[in-house]
């Protein structure tokens, strides 16, 4: 028996700007089950961020519990990592953003870890527009436990158990968009030609950034009747478009037929320039994606792609106007700054 | 592209890099396997069904397997094929019962074989055991032809080559040795049904021209044909300096032996740049091993004798100058260098020679003076004679003769049943499951990260003494382990079944090597400019499938495969399967395809 990753990769890796490979973004070799959409995730965050030419030093990974929760520790080896409480990502996550606003969060969570168990906790980090990628390993049950149901199945869809659900389900874009997020989208993990494009504008993004991704669970979940099955999202899947992720430095050359593309400039400087599939999309009008999102519902389809987007919402940094440096990088200088600070303080009171 | 199809056996051999490269097409991942479990026996008879030699050849052969292996593209060296296979003759054991019977009522034909080298001994092996009468003619004392008179000892122990020659002579050959035969004419006036020549390329080149060659005759020799005076025991010392003319082998096989037999100043003196040198690059290391300087752009001008004795060599040193084509040309410099020497081997290529074929027995001889031979077949146009090894096609290695005289056996073997010599039976092939359970293979999947492991050698100064002590003593059963673990399994071969995928990409995200990829379909240069990782080794196919549900095909590049079975372990629907690939060259007395195709009507 052996199910071990060689240690030999192809010869001629590309190399991104800061000498890494891909093989650089890697972590441990998948424990989750053969075919999970789960795993289509985590390349595409390891491609993202390979792409992106982040160092791995840089980013922190954070999750809950679940299968969802466990991948952080398949990609990214050489990342921070914080695998939490079930549901309690977003506290952990928040905390460490606050001391440390440096690094790139990528919090990690599944449908149950989220909308169930984590439903309070995600509401919250969602209206505090934390400085995060958030990204739900979406596949309607709770795989960990054999199956069951979770919030985000669809009600009358059916898993490998076959007995239909008899609840409505939790839209996460929805919630999210409703609650303030400055980017919202939705993606499937049998599709990395949109998924990692919107991985690395959601990174590129400033505040809180959902990315909820339908990820098929083959041993539970993957039934004819299944909503989240993948020849299901296959034959119901309707993108919003398709985009590009300008990074800063390049210079935008192609030209493209006007009306249909928009462009939208992050907050980085960085830009995302869409290709409208539908023009009644308004990407800045929280109105405009429920609308298109109840509309594709009502039609059975699963909308994809970019949903919403504000880059110029505040984060929580500005919105508690924190210091803009890490803490660990703050002297005795900065911190005991001495009595002619404190007089000026005490003077303000009086 | 069109979905690749993978019911031609070709496709799936080509992917074994080492067997598609191997003139005789050994089976060599399966019998690394067997090396690695032990089972040395075993891992011999695979061997030998193919080469016939596995313990000369686990020696001595070129190994184009090695330069084709695909570890050497993952990792900086191939496998050690060639000694590995010499493990399996070192540890076998007593095989002689597993030797083919032979028959005691013979068929009626009966064959001669001239020559007793590699190819001839090939067609009697084949042939004996279908109970043909065979006669083989030899000028030399033993069998084994080059084999025994051009490889030296020290790299060659006669007891081995004694073993594997006599495994079939001993098969009711009736051996005629210290016969030079010197009419085909006479031989074919005899009672044979058929002749296969496997007389090699006897002639050594000379510098028949080059000034004072007559006056130093006494101390001037032909490497091939000095080798085989001191392998039969006619020379026994040469002069204290010795240079050795000419970058093949049979130059390093004559500077070697002279460092063993007197000589003390040997040096090998090329007319081309080292780099261009045709000596199998191991060959030249074991000689620098041993202090040999290779001198290069040194071309021949004289022989420079002093009363009537030769005393030294003058050469001219040379510029190779490569023009637009790469076509070299070996530009005079003007500058002469003396080299004194007391003897002087001419190592500077060998000619086929057939002064014993009369030119009027219907047999035609074509450019260069060489008989006409069919490449397939190996008749030559008088249909009773056929040809192998280097008398056929000119000089090439032992490997390919015991290929041609594979082939060759099986013509004479159709020929003289009737049957039509182009009519000749496909290679045999079996792809079966090496799946054994959850995360269990037959095969040991895990990649080794050893890197090639070094065969010791015999203490310097004891090799030098004695020129029949080996120099390499071969790895230890540890050592074999190690390196046949490093072998990839490209036999097991990764097959793929378009109905069953679900497009998870499951296998693309766990391959090691980024082979896999689910792209729209186009050209092969289109395909290989959009995949994951560079694909730019042509040689090395795209192994594509039909159209899946997404209108996407699936695309793997074959070129860094490791066969570790990953792109199977993590498939939910076994859309992946790895299956091992057998791919036996069909042997004689198998009958033609038009009978084999009938056979499966029926």
């Amino acid at each position: 028996m052996s199910y071990i990753r060689p240690n030999i990769r192809h010869p001629q890796l590309p190399v991104n700007e800061i000498g890494f490979t891909r093989a650089d973004y890697e972590g441990a070799l998948s424990t989750l089950c053969a075919g999970c959409g789960h795993d289509s995730i985590s390349a595409s965050i390891l491609q993202s961020c390979f792409e992106l030419s982040i160092e791995p030093h840089k980013v922190a990974k954070m999750s809950g519990i679940g299968c969802s929760s466990k991948t952080p520790a398949y990609f990214l080896g050489n990342s921070h990592g914080f695998n939490s409480v079930h549901g309690r990502m977003p506290s952990v996550a928040t905390g460490a953003n606050l001391a440390n606003r440096d690094l790139v969060y990528i919090g990690v969570s599944g449908d149950g870890d989220t909308a169930s168990i984590g439903m309070g906790q995600f509401a919250h980090v969602v209206r505090r527009n934390l400085n995060m990628v958030y990204i739900v390993m979406n596949n309607g049950c709770y795989g960990l436990t054999k199956g069951q149901d979770s919030a985000t199945a669809d009600r009358g869809s059916a898993s490998k158990k076959g007995v239909p659900n008899p609840y409505s389900s939790i839209d996460l874009c929805e919630t999210a968009i409703q609650l303030g997020a400055g980017f919202v989208a939705r993606s499937f993990s049998g599709d990395k030609e949109q998924l990692i494009p919107l991985i690395k504008a959601a990174i590129s993004h400033r505040g809180f950034a959902l990315i909820d991704v339908v990820s098929p669970c083959v041993t539970f979940n993957n039934t004819a009747k299944s909503t989240k099955s993948y020849d299901h999202v296959r034959e119901h899947v309707n993108a919003t478009g398709t985009f590009d992720f300008v990074p800063l430095k390049e210079e935008i050359t192609t030209q493209y037929e006007p009306g249909k593309t928009e462009e939208i400039t992050l907050h980085d400087g960085s830009a995302i320039r869409l290709h409208k599939a539908t023009e009644n999309l308004d990407f800045n009008s929280p109105r405009s994606a429920m609308n298109e999102i109840e509309k594709h519902k009502e039609k059975g389809e699963i909308l994809t792609g970019l949903l919403y987007l504000n880059p110029q919402t505040p984060d929580t940094h500005e919105l508690l106007g924190t210091t803009n440096k890490p803490l660990n990088s703050l002297t005795e200088d900065a911190l005991i700054p001495g009595k002619k600070v404190l007089d000026t303080i005490n003077e303000s009171f009086q | 592209m069109k979905p690749t199809d993978i019911q031609n056996p070709e496709y799936f051999h080509k992917v074994v890099d080492c067997q598609y490269a191997c003139p005789a097409h050994t089976p060599v991942p399966e019998y690394i396997r067997l090396i690695a479990r032990g089972r040395y026996s075993d891992a011999y008879m695979i061997n030998w069904e193919s080469n016939v030699f596995p313990g000369v050849l686990g020696r001595t052969c070129d190994r184009p397997c090695e330069p084709a292996c695909r570890r050497g593209r993952v990792d900086e060296e191939p496998v050690a094929i060639c000694r590995l296979k010499r493990v399996a003759a070192d540890f076998k054991d007593d095989i002689k019962d597993r030797m083919p019977e032979i028959p005691s009522q013979k068929n009626g034909k009966k064959v001669a074989l001239i020559g007793g080298g590699p190819a001839s001994l090939t067609v009697a092996r084949d042939l004996a055991p279908l109970g043909y009468e065979l006669d083989l003619y030899d000028a030399q004392r033993k069998g084994g032809g080059f084999m025994r008179s051009q490889i030296p000892s020290f790299r060659l122990p006669e007891k081995v080559l004694d073993e594997e020659v006599n495994y079939i002579l001993e098969m009711g050959i009736s051996a005629h040795f210290d016969q030079y035969i010197s009419s085909l004419k006479e031989i074919l006036e005899k009672d044979y049904d058929a002749v296969f020549v496997g007389t090699g390329a006897p002639r050594g080149r000379d510098l028949k021209k080059l000034p004072g060659r007559e006056e130093g005759d006494a101390n001037i020799h032909v490497g091939i044909e000095w080798l085989a005076n001191v392998a039969f025991e006619h020379t026994k010392t040469i002069g204290e300096k010795v240079l050795v003319l000419g970058g093949g082998n049979t130059a390093m096989d004559c500077c070697r032996t002279s460092k063993r037999i007197g000589g003390k100043d040997v040096r090998v003196v090329v007319r081309s740049p080292k780099s261009d040198m045709k000596a199998s690059p191991w060959e030249i290391e074991d000689a620098e091993h041993e202090d040999i300087p290779i001198y290069e752009n040194h071309s021949p001008k004289e022989f420079v004798t002093k009363n009537g004795k030769l005393v030294g060599m003058n050469f001219e040193i040379v510029e190779a100058v490569y023009d637009d084509n790469g076509k070299r040309s070996l530009k005079p410099t003007g500058e002469v260098v003396f080299m004194e020497c007391d003897d002087v081997l001419m190592a500077i290529g060998q000619e086929n020679a057939f002064p014993w074929i009369e030119r009027d027995i219907g047999l035609e001889f074509g450019e260069w003076d060489m008989p006409v031979v069919d490449e397939k077949t190996f008749q030559s146009t008088n249909p009773k004679v056929f040809f192998g090894g280097d008398a056929a096609f000119g000089p090439e290695n032992i490997i390919t003769a015991v290929a041609h005289g594979h082939q060759a056996a099986i013509s004479i073997d159709l020929f003289l049943n009737g049957k039509n010599v182009h009519d000749r039976l496909e290679p045999g092939t079996t792809l079966f499951t090496q799946k054994m359970g959850f995360h269990e293979w037959t095969y040991d999947n895990a990649i080794s990260d050893d890197d090639r492991f070094i065969v010791p050698l015999a203490e310097k100064t004891k090799a030098l003494s004695d020129r029949k002590l080996e120099v390499e003593l071969g790895f230890d059963l540890k050592q074999a382990y190690d390196e046949a673990e490093r072998c990839l399994n490209c036999d097991i071969q990764t097959v793929f079944t378009e109905s069953k995928c679900i497009e998870c990409d499951a296998c693309v995200d766990i391959c090691p090597t980024d082979c896999i990829n689910f792209i729209s379909n186009g050209d092969e240069d289109d395909l290989r400019s959009r995949l994951k990782a560079p694909a730019d080794n042509k040689t090395q196919d795209l192994y594509v499938s039909d159209d899946l549900k997404t209108g996407r095909v699936m695309v793997k590049d074959e070129n860094v495969c490791l066969h570790c079975g990953l792109c199977s372990e993590r498939c939910p629907t076994s859309a992946w399967d790895m299956q091992k690939f057998l791919y036996s060259v069909t042997k004689a007395g198998k009958g033609t395809k038009e009978e084999a195709e009938l056979e499966c009507t029926k």
